[in-house]
C-alpha cells in the first residue's frame, strides 16, 4: 500500500469527509491504487516544461465592480436545510 | 460498406404518424413545417415512450405539465409568425444543467432535493430558440464515471443490450436517444463523458472546444476540462444545436469570443483533400479486435470519399489518463468543496459541532467514487505533494497538447476509435476504478488540450455498436461536423435502431 490508513484518515479530514472504520481498508486500497497509476507520471522528462492550467492559454477578463444581480435571498434560501430570519443556521462555532 | 448484414433495425419511415419518434431534429423542423404534426403531438408521443420505457432508468425527472404547455407555445409562436430555429423540437437536459424551478440533482444525493433558482445558458439558449424541455438525464454522480454505476439513482441500461452499461457519464443522454426517446440530449465532457456514451449506444455525441459553449450553470467538476455538448442521431442535428448553444456569455469567465459560424453551412461539401490523420498509437495493444477492424473500414471509407489518410504521433497518449487523474480530481476536490450542508443540499442528522456537520453531511451525501476522487484531489494539491503529482501533471499535460499542435500542423483533423471495447456489462469493472479510467484513453487528449471531438457509429462488434472518434484543432468544429456528416452521407450506421425500439 502506498498510502497508510493514517494519512487517508489525514486526507478525509482535510476533505472534511468521515470515513468509517469498516469502509477505511477499502478505501486506503483503492486510492493506494490510483496513487500508484498516476505514480507513471514521475519518468516522464518535464525538465524545462511550462505547466499547463488552462487549455486556451487564455487570462481571466474582468469587470466592472457594480451590482448585477437581484436580490433573491428569500428565493434562494428555500434550498437551505436551515435558515432564520435570512440567516443560514449551523451548530454554535464559539462557547 | 456493409451495412445490410449486420444488427439494427432501420425504421420504415412510410405512414405519416407511426414514425414521430425516429425522425431526426431535422426532419421534426422540415415537418412541423409543413404541418404534417405540430410540436404538442411530438411531445405527447415522447413523454408517452419515456413512461412506457422507464426501465431503462434514462431519466431522474420528468417534466410533462411544463412540456405540454411549452409545446403549445411553440405551436402558437409558429401560427403567429415567430418561429425561432428550434421551434417546437424537443430535447433533454443531462441533470447537471441548472433549470431553473426545476429539481436539478447532477445524479448525486447531496442535490436530491435541490431546486435551481435560475437556467443554465444552455438551458436558455435553448431555450429561447423554440427548444422544449421534457426531462432531466440520469448521469454518473457529479459526471464522475464511465458507466453511469455512480448514480445515486441506478444504473442506466444500454437499450442495445440491457445487461450492459451505456458509458458515462452521460449515460442517460446517450439512452435515451438511442432508444429513440428523444431526438437530442445535452451532455457535458470532462474526459469523453459525451463521446464514450455515444459511442457504447450507436449515437452521435459532440464535444466542443473548451470555451466555446457556456459552462455557467453546469455544476462544476474539473473547470479547466469541462465542456458542454450534445448527443443526437446525426451530425447535421449536433450542427443544428451547436449554432444555438455556442457563443460568448459574460457569465462564463472562461467562455471565449469568438464568431460562431454557421455549422450547417459547410457540411455539404465534399471531403476531396481533407487530411485525416490515424494516430499510431491508436491501434496498440487494448484495442479490441472487432472495434479496430470498424474503425479501419471507417478510415477507408473516409479515403474512398476523397480524404488523404496521413500517419501521425501522440507520443505521450499513455500518459493522458494519469494525467487526467491528477488534474480532475484536484480541480474536482476544490469544486466539491462549496455542498457543506449549510447553504443548500443534503445536511446530516443532529451533527455535534460544525466539523462534524461538514464531514458527516458530505459522507452521507457524496457516492464512493466521488469521494475517491475527492481525496485523490486533496491528496495531489496537499503539502509535500503539490510538486511531485499536482505540477508534474500540468506539465505533462503541456505535452500532451503539444503532440496535438505538431499533429495537427499536418492534418485537419484526427481519426480513431472513442473507445477501446464496445458496451461492457453493468457491473463489471465497479470494483477496480483503474479498469474504469482506462475505458477514457481515447478520448481525455482532446479535454487535456481542450479540443473538439465528435464519436459517430462506424458498424458493430458482435450486436454493440462502435465508435469513430474525430478530433479537430481548437474552435474546428465545423471541420469535424463536416466530416462526421459526410461520412452519415455514405453510410446509415447512425441509423441503426436498437430492437424492441423502433
Amino acid at each position: 500500500m502506498s498510502l497508510s490508513k493514517e494519512q487517508v484518515q489525514h486526507i478525509a479530514t482535510l476533505a472534511r469527509l468521515s470515513v468509517d472504520e469498516n469502509e477505511i481498508d477499502d478505501v486506503v486500497e483503492k486510492l493506494s491504487s490510483i496513487v500508484d497509476f498516476v505514480d507513471q507520471l514521475q519518468a516522464a522528462p518535464t525538465d524545462d516544461v511550462v505547466p499547463m492550467a488552462h487549455p486556451m492559454d487564455m487570462s481571466q477578463r474582468l469587470r466592472a465592480d457594480v451590482v448585477t444581480e437581484d436580490n433573491e435571498r428569500d428565493r434562494i434560501q428555500q434550498n437551505a436545510p436551515s435558515v432564520q430570519d435570512g440567516l443560514y443556521l449551523v451548530p454554535r462555532v464559539l462557547d | 460498406m456493409g451495412c445490410t448484414s449486420s444488427p439494427g433495425s432501420l425504421i420504415d419511415m412510410s405512414g405519416p404518424g407511426h414514425t414521430i419518434h425516429a425522425l431526426t431534429l431535422a426532419e421534426l423542423a422540415s415537418g412541423m413545417t409543413q404541418g404534417e404534426f405540430t410540436s404538442r403531438d411530438i411531445v405527447e408521443t415522447l413523454l408517452g415512450r419515456i413512461k412506457d420505457n422507464a426501465d431503462l432508468n434514462a431519466f431522474i425527472t420528468v417534466t410533462d405539465d411544463e412540456a405540454l404547455a411549452a409545446a403549445d407555445r411553440a405551436d402558437a409562436d409558429r401560427a403567429n409568425g415567430n418561429a425561432g430555429s428550434l421551434c417546437g423540437l424537443p430535447i433533454v437536459h443531462k441533470d447537471l444543467f441548472c433549470t431553473k424551478g426545476v429539481r436539478t440533482t447532477c445524479g448525486s444525493r447531496i442535490l436530491d432535493n435541490f431546486v435551481s433558482p435560475y437556467d443554465a445558458t444552455v438551458v436558455e439558449r435553448l431555450r429561447q430558440a423554440g427548444a422544449v424541455t421534457l426531462a432531466k438525464t440520469n448521469m454518473d454522480e457529479f459526471a464522475m464515471g464511465s458507466s453511469n454505476e455512480t448514480s445515486y439513482f441506478g444504473p442506466v441500461k444500454n437499450p442495445w443490450d440491457l445487461t450492459k452499461s451505456p458509458g458515462g457519464s452521460s449515460g442517460g443522454s446517450a439512452a435515451s436517444v438511442a432508444a429513440r426517446l428523444i431526438p437530442a440530449a445535452t451532455g457535458t465532457d470532462t474526459g469523453g463523458s459525451i463521446r464514450q456514451p455515444a459511442a457504447l449506444t450507436g449515437t452521435t455525441g459532440l464535444k466542443p472546444t473548451y470555451g466555446r459553449v457556456s459552462r455557467y450553470g453546469m455544476i462544476a467538476f474539473a473547470s479547466s476540462l469541462d465542456q458542454a455538448g450534445v448527443i443526437t442521431r446525426s451530425a447535421e442535428d449536433a450542427a443544428m444545436l451547436l449554432n444555438v448553444m455556442a457563443g460568448f456569455d459574460e457569465r462564463d469567465s472562461t467562455s471565449v469570443d469568438q464568431p460562431v459560424p454557421d455549422y450547417r453551412a459547410t457540411l455539404g461539401e465534399s471531403l476531396e483533400g481533407l487530411r485525416v490523420g490515424i494516430v499510431r498509437q491508436h491501434f496498440d495493444e487494448g484495442l479490441e479486435a472487432e472495434c479496430s477492424a470498424r474503425v479501419k473500414e471507417a478510415l477507408s471509407a473516409l479515403e474512398d470519399q476523397g480524404a488523404i489518410l496521413v500517419e501521425v504521433d501522440l507520443p505521450n497518449l499513455d500518459l493522458s489518463v494519469p494525467t487526467y487523474y491528477v488534474v480532475a480530481p484536484a480541480e474536482c476536490s476544490s469544486n466539491m468543496s462549496r455542498f457543506d450542508g449549510v447553504r443548500f443540499g443534503h445536511r446530516a442528522e443532529d451533527p455535534k459541532d460544525l466539523l462534524d456537520l461538514y464531514c458527516r453531511s458530505r459522507a452521507e451525501g457524496f457516492g464512493a467514487e466521488v469521494k475517491r476522487r475527492i481525496m485523490t484531489g486533496t491528496y495531489v494539491l496537499s503539502a509535500g505533494y503539490y510538486d511531485a503529482y499536482y505540477l508534474k501533471a500540468q506539465k505533462v499535460r503541456q505535452l500532451i497538447s503539444q503532440d496535438f499542435k505538431s499533429a495537427f500542423e499536418k492534418v485537419d483533423v484526427i481519426a480513431g476509435p472513442t473507445a477501446p471495447t464496445p458496451a461492457f456489462g453493468i457491473g463489471e469493472k465497479t470494483d477496480d476504478p483503474i479498469t474504469m479510467y482506462l475505458n477514457d484513453i481515447y478520448t481525455i487528449g482532446a479535454n487535456l488540450a481542450g479540443l473538439p471531438g465528435i464519436s459517430i457509429p462506424c458498424g458493430f462488434s458482435g450486436e454493440l455498436p462502435v465508435g469513430l472518434q474525430l478530433v479537430g484543432p481548437h474552435f474546428a468544429e465545423a471541420s469535424v461536423l463536416h466530416c462526421a456528416h459526410q461520412y452519415q452521407q455514405i453510410t446509415d450506421w447512425h441509423q441503426r435502431c436498437p430492437k424492441d425500439f423502433e
